[in-house]
């Protein structure tokens, strides 16, 4: 299995404190991967030094075996919904044919292709109907999943999501969902920010567990462990005391999926 | 012939400023038309110590230079200083406006030298200042020629670089992502706006130009819904603006710029009260169009 993500001694620091630490970790093609660890241990920081939006103190990032400049077309990127301002005078259509702006293309015409693309993942993502509502006027999941369509225009191979499923509601949790499904049939590598616990070990077969250092990284079930959940979670109290339960429920499916299909 | 001069001038300044202001206005940065205004002082008080005369051309010059200082600075507190956007505004115009004050003080107390005399025009004399050649034939006002040359570069900008400044207003962080350069156009649209509104002072003054910077698009925000009709919008209302303006002034025989700034802040009202979307009062009479559900008897 060829390497999709990368990363060697990546150390990332904000004003002199360190939010990665020595990060070393290598993630193959192919895989839903969820990047898990408690609030401030460096989640959104890894994507974004992924995605070159952090200069790292040290360490260096590799993507499908070369450096990000030489790949940035095969990867997309879906940032934290509350990064843009929602009231923007824009459509949910014009935002997902962003999805084919790109550095050298700013100047030229969008072609027919390009429409048709944007448009494709509005279908996907079940928005193709809102294409014309200007984005204010969509509900946070819908909002979440007009920024999944733009990253899916690009045509990537690799996408790094930062909480798609924040805030969002069941009917976009789902679309989001399969949609993820089909694109792990596709054959693409999608690495998602998610702080949800419970829904962790479901979503993901591959898993980043971080408190500013790694903890862990590999298959969903070497590392969806009590042992290094509390190493990652540490003295937070109610987490710990889930942590147990989690790890049980993991250890029964069917159970699992009754509590699942219980409303929330 | 002077009606028709001081429209087209007020006209020129609206649209470009209003094209501009549109993409200042979605970025939160609206006021820094304003703070511009301010931040040239030391510019021009260099320009005048270099060159040891009051001419335009030195004036212009340190004033647009002075601009985009400004802009760079501002978003130097703004992005390594980690300040609030309307902080690194207010610290960086009111800090070079002071060091202005300082400079004149020090080397220029005899001359006369802020912007009110030296930078700012009246619109009113726009017809006044003609432009002739050297073999005498009259080709009309000199701020006319200058602010279609102005108006002409910033269509330009903003037809070419439609989508680049579209996705780095919209989404900074994803446009980074794709690899298209956040800082390349920022500095674009504010060296713009440093050029634009320091020529436009000296055409027809500050008020106008921080005026038409910010509420003709601030009107057309609350019409529309999409940023292309939002900026076609903008120059409509802007030309509007210049003609209302002009007869209000005409009217009361009264400033000129200073009508035409309330004319366009008369637009704004409208806008608030009839917007079809956000309208106060359109939502009221909205309110009134549902019926209402009968009130429980909980609420008694």
């Amino acid at each position: 299995m060829k390497t999709a993500i990368e990363t060697h001694n990546l150390t990332v620091a904000y004003n002199r404190r360190p939010v990665l630490w020595d990060i070393d970790f290598q993630i193959p093609e192919g895989q839903l991967i969820g990047v898990l660890g408690p609030n401030g241990s460096g989640k959104t920081t890894l994507l974004k030094s992924l995605m070159g939006l952090v200069q790292p103190s040290s360490g260096y990032v590799r993507l499908f075996g070369q450096s990000l400049d030489e790949v940035r077309s095969r990867i997309s990127y879906v940032p934290q919904r509350e990064s843009v301002d929602w009231d923007f005078p824009i459509s949910v259509r014009e935002v997902a044919v962003m999805g084919r702006y790109r550095k050298h293309k700013l100047l030229g015409r969008l072609n027919k292709e390009d429409h048709r693309l944007a448009d494709e993942a509005l279908e996907k993502v079940g928005m193709l109907s809102f294409a014309d509502r200007q984005i204010a006027q969509l509900s946070g999941g819908q909002q979440q999943r007009v920024f999944v369509a733009r990253a899916l225009a690009q045509q990537a191979d690799l996408y790094l999501m930062d909480e798609p499923f924040a805030g969002v509601d069941a009917a976009s949790e789902e679309a989001i969902l399969s949609l993820l499904k089909e694109m792990k049939q596709a054959g693409k590598t999608v690495l998602i920010v998610h702080h949800d616990l419970h829904t962790a070990h479901q979503f993901f077969d591959w898993m980043v567990l971080l408190n500013t250092r790694l903890i862990k990284c590999g298959p969903t079930s070497s590392v969806f462990t009590a042992d290094y959940l509390k190493q990652a979670y540490g003295g937070q109290l109610t987490i710990l005391s889930q942590v147990s339960d989690l790890v049980k429920a993991r250890d029964f499916p069917i159970r699992e999926r009754s509590f699942k299909d219980q409303p929330k | 012939m002077n009606a028709f001069w001081i429209i087209l001038t007020g006209a020129l300044v609206a649209t470009s400023c209003g094209l501009l202001g549109t993409f200042l206005i979605l970025r939160k940065m609206a006021m820094v038309g304003d703070a511009i205004s301010h931040a040239v002082l030391p510019g021009i008080v260099i320009a005048y110590l270099l060159s040891e005369s009051r001419d335009v051309l030195p004036m212009l010059i340190g004033a647009a230079a002075l601009g985009v200082l400004t802009t760079f600075m501002i978003e130097f507190l703004y992005q390594k200083a980690r300040l609030q956007i309307d902080a690194s505004i207010g610290i960086t115009f009111t800090w070079l406006f002071a060091i202005g004050i300082i400079l004149i003080s020090l080397y220029a107390g005899q001359v006369d030298l802020d912007q009110d005399c030296v930078l700012y025009g009246e619109i009113a004399y726009v017809p006044l200042d003609l432009w002739i050649t050297e073999s005498g034939r009259l080709l009309g006002p000199r701020p006319v020629w200058i602010l279609s040359g102005v108006l002409a570069l910033i269509l330009l900008i903003i037809i070419l670089g439609y989508r680049g400044l579209k996705i780095t207003t919209f989404d900074p962080e994803y446009a980074a992502a794709v690899g298209i350069s956040t800082v390349f156009w920022h500095y674009l649209l504010m060296s713009a706006v440093s050029v634009t509104t320091v020529v436009a002072f000296e055409s027809v003054g500050a008020i106008l130009v921080v005026a038409f910077l910010i509420v003709p698009p601030a009107t057309a925000y609350l019409l529309t819904e999409k940023l292309h009709n939002m900026l076609l919008l903008t120059v409509g209302l802007g030309i509007l603006t210049a003609v209302s303006g002009y007869y209000l002034a005409v009217w009361i025989d009264g400033s000129v710029a200073g009508a035409m700034a309330v004319s366009s802040g008369v637009f704004l009202l409208l806008a608030v009260l009839f917007s079809p979307s956000t309208g106060v009062l359109t939502q009221r009479f909205r309110q009134q169009a549902i019926p209402v559900p009968a009130q429980g008897y909980k609420e008694r």
